[in-house]
């Protein structure tokens, strides 16, 4: 397999006009579960946008629905400000990739990029030196120059995704749409195409959904990430916003490695199992609330101060630290915190923490 | 350095080649091999001249281009509402489909005979439909029209049960593909979802093509077994037995062999090509 180099500066390609994007209240169900309720954003043109949640949040029926191959059940989509639903998936000239490539197996790597361009009516089609001049010119582009004679079957999995790439680049689409473009494939070419696939956005502009449900790829790779969960969007924002801003404390508990609990506020205090935590809020009018954390945000309290007291259940190495698993309060719920290697107790012990940075959410 | 011996015996993660390949060899000896090879030899006794006064003479040719011409033609129209027969019970669902389903095997089950004798009640001259095509001015049953209908009849599930699991297999992404891509519905069909088919339909094509060319049962009632006209080289064979002219016998039986198997064997290769270019 040839390995992806930087893209060459002389690299340029035709490319259809980027578009703004404009989802307005788009619903949908299926028989009689609904897969999105009411779902809006808009999104500028040439934005590189990640729809990021696990199984079961939409996020892939949005991007059908982008792409025409689902119809939603109430709701407006516009490209540039013109209605897109009204277009059949074929006349709303998307590129779009799937997962698994869906690549013509019957046909050469050549045939396979050429496809969108051969199936057009007469009068719009390019002439045979001109569609030629382009396929080989997306071969460049993703870097397969010289395999144009291969059969799907003779590629790596990392060159059919970008096989399949250049074949959604070549209808000059004006939207790209990407599902789980990197899911089939192993780590480190993952890696290589997501750095890749990020250049080649930089140069053709367009405007690009990709579907995740791995938040790193989501927060490297994206202008803007919409976090979704059970058919609704939790949040729009940057990496920076989704990761220190969370809207709630599923995004909280989704991006990154999170302890939730349930606590009591009262009188500017955080209570939780009825003692106090050492965690002091503004507000003064007793509530039931979430406090969130992230493991590596906590310092241990040795004295009798005011603490989150639990029995270490399980160690295991993390990375540079040690993360213990803790049973906490009267309903032993779970809780993870990091410490150095060296500070850690045998299990059963009883130990106390305080989170340095913390969040609360709504209960 | 290996021998090629050595290397058929090393021991691989699946064992046993070395045995079951040698009861392969067997069991197709005695099944297949030693019987086609004893019809070989009878017809060896016969001497060349003999032999091809046997093959050319016109009643035998004109037997053997009915039974091949015909069966060619049965297994093509097969080939083309097969694949739709197994579209329709892939792709939708209907009431009555587990129904239809089923009827698509009874051409297996039947004894051939009996469908014979039910396709001549139906298109004889004076059948239920048959009459229909005798106030048109033309005959179906006693005509080699009838034969063909008979090897339609026998020949539809052999298509139908090869397509169907690679249709059902194949995968809606593909299609879905070819529409973002601007294709329209027959397009996509034409271009993308029928050449996946092909090795298939070559399967279905050569096994319904077999069966014809071997069909008796149901041919004889419908034939009306006219020499030169509707008569077909199984027939011919029998007729040649019942006169006790084993030699005539073996003989067309030995042309229809050769030929059967040049046949079978260029579509076998087809196959193979087109299957390993879809991988």
């Amino acid at each position: 397999m040839n390995a992806l180099t930087p893209l060459e500066a002389e690299t340029s390609i035709a490319l259809g006009a980027p578009v703004d994007v404009t989802i307005d209240a788009v619903a949908k169900d299926f028989g009689d579960s609904p897969a999105l309720f009411g779902v809006s954003l808009d999104v500028r043109a040439g934005e590189l946008v990640a729809l990021l949640g696990p199984s079961g949040s939409g996020k892939t029926t949005l991007l059908r629905i982008l792409a025409g191959l689902e119809a939603p059940s109430a709701g407006r989509v516009l490209f540039g400000g013109e209605d897109a639903l009204g277009l059949p998936v074929q006349d709303r000239n998307i590129g779009f990739v799937f997962q698994h490539y869906a690549l013509f197996r019957h046909m050469t790597v050549f045939d396979n990029i050429a496809f969108g361009l051969t199936v057009r009516p007469r009068a719009s089609r390019p002439a045979k030196a001109e569609i030629r001049r382009r396929v080989l010119h997306l071969l460049n582009l993703v870097q397969l120059t010289g395999l144009e004679k291969r059969y799907p079957t003779q590629l790596s999995g990392g060159q059919r995704q970008r096989v399949a790439l250049a074949r959604a680049l070549a209808i000059e689409p004006r939207l790209l749409l990407l599902d789980e473009p990197f899911g089939a494939l192993d780590a480190q070419v993952r890696k290589d195409l997501r750095r890749w696939l990020r250049e080649i956005h930089d140069r053709t502009g367009h405007t690009t959904f990709f579907v995740t449900h791995d938040q790193e790829e989501a927060l490297e790779l994206a202008d803007r990430v919409v976090v979704m969960s059970k058919g609704r969007i939790e949040q729009v924002g940057s990496a920076d916003d989704i990761y220190d801003r969370p809207a709630s404390p599923f995004v909280f508990s989704f991006i990154g490695e999170s302890t939730l609990l349930p606590v009591v506020i009262e009188g500017g205090a955080v209570t939780f199992g009825g003692d106090p935590t050492g965690l002091d809020v503004n507000k003064t009018e007793r509530r039931e609330a979430v406090l969130g954390f992230r493991p590596h945000d906590v310092t241990l309290v040795e004295d009798d101060a005011p603490a989150i007291r639990g029995r270490i259940v399980a160690t295991r190495r993390h990375g540079g630290r040690r993360r213990l698993e803790l049973q906490v309060g009267p309903d032993h719920l779970r809780a993870e915190i990091d410490v150095e290697v060296g500070d850690e107790q045998p299990l059963g012990t009883l130990v106390g923490f305080r989170p340095q940075r913390w969040r609360i959410f709504p209960a | 350095m290996a021998t090629p011996l050595a290397l058929g015996r090393r021991p691989g993660v699946i064992p046993g080649f070395g045995l079951t390949l040698g009861f392969t060899l067997a069991y197709l000896s005695l099944i297949v091999l030693i019987p086609l090879a004893g019809l070989v030899v009878r017809a060896a006794s016969l001497g060349w001249a003999d032999f091809m006064a046997i093959a050319l003479d016109p009643r035998t040719l004109a037997a053997l281009r009915l039974s091949f011409g015909v069966s060619a033609i049965a297994a093509l129209v097969n080939a083309v509402f097969g694949l739709v027969v197994a579209w329709v019970l892939v792709r939708y669902d209907f009431p009555g489909k587990r129904i239809i389903d089923a009827v698509v095997d009874l051409p297996f089950a039947l004894p051939t005979a009996v469908a014979g004798i039910a396709l001549t009640a139906l298109y004889a001259p004076n059948g239920w439909v048959g009459q229909y095509a005798t106030m048109l001015g033309f005959k179906i049953a006693y005509t080699p029209i009838g034969i063909f209908i008979a090897l339609v009849f026998i020949g539809i599930p052999f298509i139908v049960r090869t397509v169907e699991p690679v249709l059902a297999d194949l995968d809606r992404e593909i299609e879905e593909m070819a529409a973002t891509l601007g294709a329209r519905r027959w397009t996509a069909v034409r271009r993308v979802v029928l050449p996946t088919l092909v090795p298939a339909l070559l399967t279905g094509f050569a096994l319904a093509f077999a069966r014809a060319v071997g069909e008796y049962g149901s041919v004889i009632f419908i034939a009306g077994n006219i020499p030169y006209v509707s008569e077909i080289a199984p027939l011919l064979i029998v007729i040649r037995l019942t006169e006790f002219n084993y030699a005539a016998a073996t003989g067309v039986a030995t042309i229809m062999l050769i030929i059967s198997f040049i046949l079978l064997f260029a579509i076998n290769l087809i196959q193979a090509w087109s299957r390993r270019r879809l991988g």
